[in-house]
């Protein structure tokens, strides 16, 4: 197998964590999530399509804490999907690929994930509140 | 693509080294540009929602523009995931068999709960 014992490139233990790298397997790990997210949208529309009562147990799991939890999970793996993918969309035409550039847009994308949470929350408390 | 009236060239142009993905990869491109006022409206629309009772739900269902809206989104969404957990699946899992096995299994999933949601929507907004 592998005579030369010098280390093979990614080695998680010991490779130094770049903002880019983590960015890059986070899109990924977000959109998975947002693969099992769905199974909650299609569940929400099916209870309201089934009636009130498959309505009203959807409504108190969400309502529960740990339904509030996948919610903001899932809003904050939408924002930052959304945020960075159209980073990605930017980088297909070739715009964008210098490094100075490539961490600019990926302090935006964390920059732009945390504000649209925090709107999408704040207008949510405010709307359910009123 | 097999025509033996093209050129060698011309069948390798556009292929890449895989010989392969480039639909793929255009297909996922496409789904995402749609998917961003897609779910841009959803969460929008999700806010204005928040602590409605399911009256409230499906009278928004009725109309027509936030049931083609909730359609095309079950379709660019599941659409999109499934080109991604095609390639999630291709990456990591090592098995032949049981790549194969999963990929039909994630694809199946995906066409099923799309329809379950656009059946939904469909009665939401059609029927009762």
């Amino acid at each position: 197998m592998n005579s030369d014992p010098r280390p093979l490139s990614p080695h998680l233990q010991v490779y130094r964590w770049q903002l880019t790298s983590v960015m890059s397997i986070l899109h990924r790990a977000s959109g998975v999530a947002l693969a099992a997210g769905t199974i909650l949208l299609v569940w929400w529309l099916g209870a309201a399509s089934d009636g009130p009562e498959a309505y009203a147990a959807i409504q108190g799991f969400l309502g529960s804490w740990f339904g509030r939890l996948l919610l903001f999970g899932w809003s904050v793996a939408l924002f930052y999907h959304l945020c960075n993918g159209l980073r990605h969309l930017v980088w297909d035409t070739g715009r964008g690929l210098e490094l100075r550039s490539v961490y600019a847009s990926g302090w935006a994308v964390v920059a732009g994930t945390v504000t649209l949470t925090l709107i999408a929350w704040i207008a949510g408390i405010a709307h359910w509140t009123r | 693509m097999r025509s033996p009236m093209r050129s060698p060239l011309g069948r390798a142009i556009g292929l890449g080294s895989a010989k392969e993905g480039v639909e793929h990869w255009w297909a996922q491109r496409v789904s995402a540009l749609a998917l961003v006022p897609l779910a841009l409206w959803f969460v929008i629309a999700i806010i204005g929602l928040v602590g409605a009772d399911r009256a409230l739900v499906v009278d928004w269902v009725r109309h027509p523009v936030p049931a083609i809206l909730l359609v095309l989104l079950l379709i660019a969404t599941f659409y999109h995931g499934a080109l991604g957990l095609q390639v999630v699946i291709e990456d990591y899992v090592d098995s032949r068999t049981l790549r194969f096995g999963l990929l039909i299994v994630m694809r199946l999933a995906a066409i099923l709960f799309a329809a379950r949601g656009i059946f939904a929507v469909l009665k939401l907004s059609l029927g009762a």
